[in-house]
């Protein structure tokens, strides 16, 4: 440690050219990182100059050094290489010597397989399209595991925890339904309210019972749980999933013999299955309820002719159809989530880029199936 | 400079910890523990795992505040300094973390770029070179552009040094640096923490149980006992492994064999 006093002298550099083909730079002061330095530029000058022979070094006027010394001392170091000059270190402090000594003794890795040139745009669309035509296999592959993994579960030789399974049920279900019912309690009074002004025109404000009614138990009250799942759900079993996988977790399983799928896919998936089916339904209950408050204080009609008229208005075919949709956006947001947290890379960015594509991937999943499964059940007219 | 009675205070006394006492809530890991470390000094920290080896480092670089004692830095009580203070007190030190905790979303040359962003006025291209030289120090040359999921986990230990001496900070602090390294790079890291301190005056503490680390950089230690949860001993681990009057600490250091 030098004293302050004496490391303010600021950094100074002295090339002389010597007789004997040398060229002696001359460091006084205080060379560190946070003063100002000379650059190795001016170095560069008279090395290009003396074309050739050696770099020699006086440091008896140094004060003060660490790394910025050092930089420049490499800086200087490779510009003697390309021009073919001796570099001689023997004017340097021993501790300066035996540093660069140090960062020598291992060279430079070479054979890293990288290259250092950017991909052209061409081969930037070329792997993106290779990366999908690899990718549609792999989730197929998947998705067959899965399948293999409930055929297990229904032999009863699938390996998982009961335990953990009531646990994935309980946070899947009862812990979603402070924002199931917050959402679909808004999307019906919006639903009754745009459909209410619209048909009070033709005085028809009593149909408000079928258009909520219907409207929620069929297509709205499963669309807006399997978009609230995904971003709740599917995506922290994406996030689970990839920082066991980071930490190797996955790995352990598969070493002792236990299938990750049966043991962290399945109770997902049944926990998904079996809660987004219900909290639909309960997404359609407080949409009625939200329809009959707007019916009823907005636009005076009474409680009981409201009920009537919903009681009237739904079959069970609707439920149906409504449980239906929710099991399978269940079981589409645990494929979504498992499957990115599974094929997750090994690091933390890794983890919330997976996190992100599943629910990216559940939401693209639950609107094309939406859209078949509406299709068909129009195709069988029910 | 106020240091509590006991502890003898010398210009040389780089951090002395004085009646120190951990705890996690209501859970006493180790208490009383006084020691100074000395500045030059390569000071070790041992003993069995679990006896709060790591806690104790926690206290020492400021990440977690004592349940009762303090910590001294320059003669600067660390807890009861100012928060600004307290973040000046910090960038004396570089700290390597078991697992390197090298952040994922930056290439090495970035993760050791970053506090010489932070902290000085280097242009881009010169903290391009620094960051070069550091990882040529720790014999990851040519690895500048790889992210940390693309290296191996010894690679990544070295890497995370790397950045710890960036700043060239005066106090480097090490969490089990040995630990998963190979010999020949275990033994390139005892020599480059040796240089460190005698070209730059570098003082060192290390957390390890590394046996031929410690005999072989080792000019101070304190010994932590999870027993009786407070230090048992203290000085040279060579002394100690000889003439220790305390069997526990001659047998931690010859390995069980008495």
């Amino acid at each position: 440690m030098n004293p302050e006093s004496e490391s303010r002298t600021p950094a100074q550099l002295g090339i002389e050219q010597e007789k004997n083909s040398a060229v002696l730079l001359r460091l006084t002061g205080s060379w560190r990182l946070r003063d100002p330095l000379p650059t190795a530029d001016s170095v560069e000058q008279a090395i290009i100059s003396a074309g050739g022979g050696t770099i020699v070094f006086d440091a008896t006027q140094l004060t003060a050094w660490d790394t910025g010394l050092l930089t420049f001392l490499t800086h200087v170091q490779s510009l003697a290489g390309q021009h073919e000059m001796d570099f001689d270190r023997a004017g340097l402090p021993d501790g300066v010597r035996r540093l660069l000594e140090l960062a020598e003794a291992v060279p430079i890795a070479t054979d890293t397989g990288r290259s250092k040139q950017p991909d052209s745009f061409f081969s930037q669309i070329g792997n993106v399209a290779l990366d999908l035509y690899r990718s549609g296999p792999d989730m197929v592959r998947f998705v067959g595991e899965v399948a293999q993994s409930v055929g297990r579960l229904f032999q009863r030789k699938a390996q998982f925890r009961l335990s953990d399974l009531w646990l994935l049920i309980q946070q899947a279900g009862p812990e979603a339904l402070p924002i199931v019912s917050l959402i679909s309690f808004l999307v019906g009074l919006i639903f009754a309210y745009m459909g209410a002004v619209q048909l009070q025109q033709f005085g028809a404000q009593i149909y408000i019972a079928d258009l909520v009614g219907i409207g929620m138990v069929r297509e709205i009250g499963a669309l807006m749980t399997g978009i609230i799942m995904a971003g709740r759900t599917g995506a922290s079993y994406a996030a689970q999933l990839g920082t066991m996988q980071v930490n190797e977790e996955i790995d352990a399983f598969r070493v002792l013999g236990i299938s990750p799928v049966d043991f962290l896919v399945l109770p997902r998936m049944l926990a998904l299955s079996l809660m987004v089916p219900l909290l639909t339904l309960y997404a359609g209950v407080v949409g009625i309820l939200a329809g009959l408050c707007v019916a009823v204080f907005v636009f005076d009609l009474g409680v009981f002719e409201y009920y009537h008229q919903t009681v009237r208005a739904l079959e069970l075919k609707h439920f149906a159809i409504g449980v239906i949709k929710g099991s399978s956006y269940g079981i589409l947001i645990a494929i979504a989530g498992c499957y990115r947290g599974i094929r997750c890379g090994g690091s933390a960015a890794a983890v919330g880029q997976a996190t992100t594509s599943a629910v990216v991937t559940s939401i693209v999943f639950i609107v094309v199936s939406a859209s078949i499964l509406t299709i068909v059940f129009q195709v069988l007219g029910i | 400079m106020s240091v509590a009675a006991g502890i003898q205070s010398s210009p040389d006394t780089h951090i002395s910890v004085v009646d120190l006492t951990m705890a996690y809530g209501d859970f006493v890991i180790q208490r009383d523990l006084n020691f100074s470390i000395q500045r030059g000094d390569i000071f070790i920290i041992m003993g069995a795992s679990g006896c709060g080896k790591s806690t104790l480092l926690k206290h020492i670089i400021g990440l977690k505040s004592p349940a009762k004692g303090s910590v001294y830095i320059d003669g600067t009580n660390f807890w009861t300094s100012p928060i600004d203070k307290q973040e000046r007190l910090k960038r004396h030190y570089g700290v390597t973390f078991q697992a390197g905790a090298l952040w994922s979303s930056l290439t090495l040359a970035e993760n050791i770029g970053l506090p010489l962003g932070e902290y000085t006025d280097l242009s881009p291209a010169t903290i391009r070179e620094v960051a070069s030289l550091k990882l040529s120090l720790v014999g990851l040359a040519g690895f500048e552009d790889f992210y940390p999921a693309e290296i191996s986990g010894g690679m990544r230990k070295r890497a995370g040094l790397a950045r710890a001496i960036a700043l060239d900070p005066e106090i480097l602090v090490f969490d089990e640096p040995s630990a998963g390294l190979d010999p020949i790079s275990s033994r390139r890291l005892d020599d480059l923490i040796k240089e460190l301190r005698d070209s730059l005056g570098t003082t060192v503490v290390i957390v390890t149980h590394e046996l031929a680390s410690i005999f072989a950089i080792g000019t101070n230690s304190v010994f932590l006992d999870t027993e009786s949860k407070t230090m048992i001993a203290e000085g040279n681990p060579v002394v100690l492994r000889d003439h220790s009057d305390d069997p526990r600490v001659r047998s931690f250091l010859n390995r069980g064999e008495l």
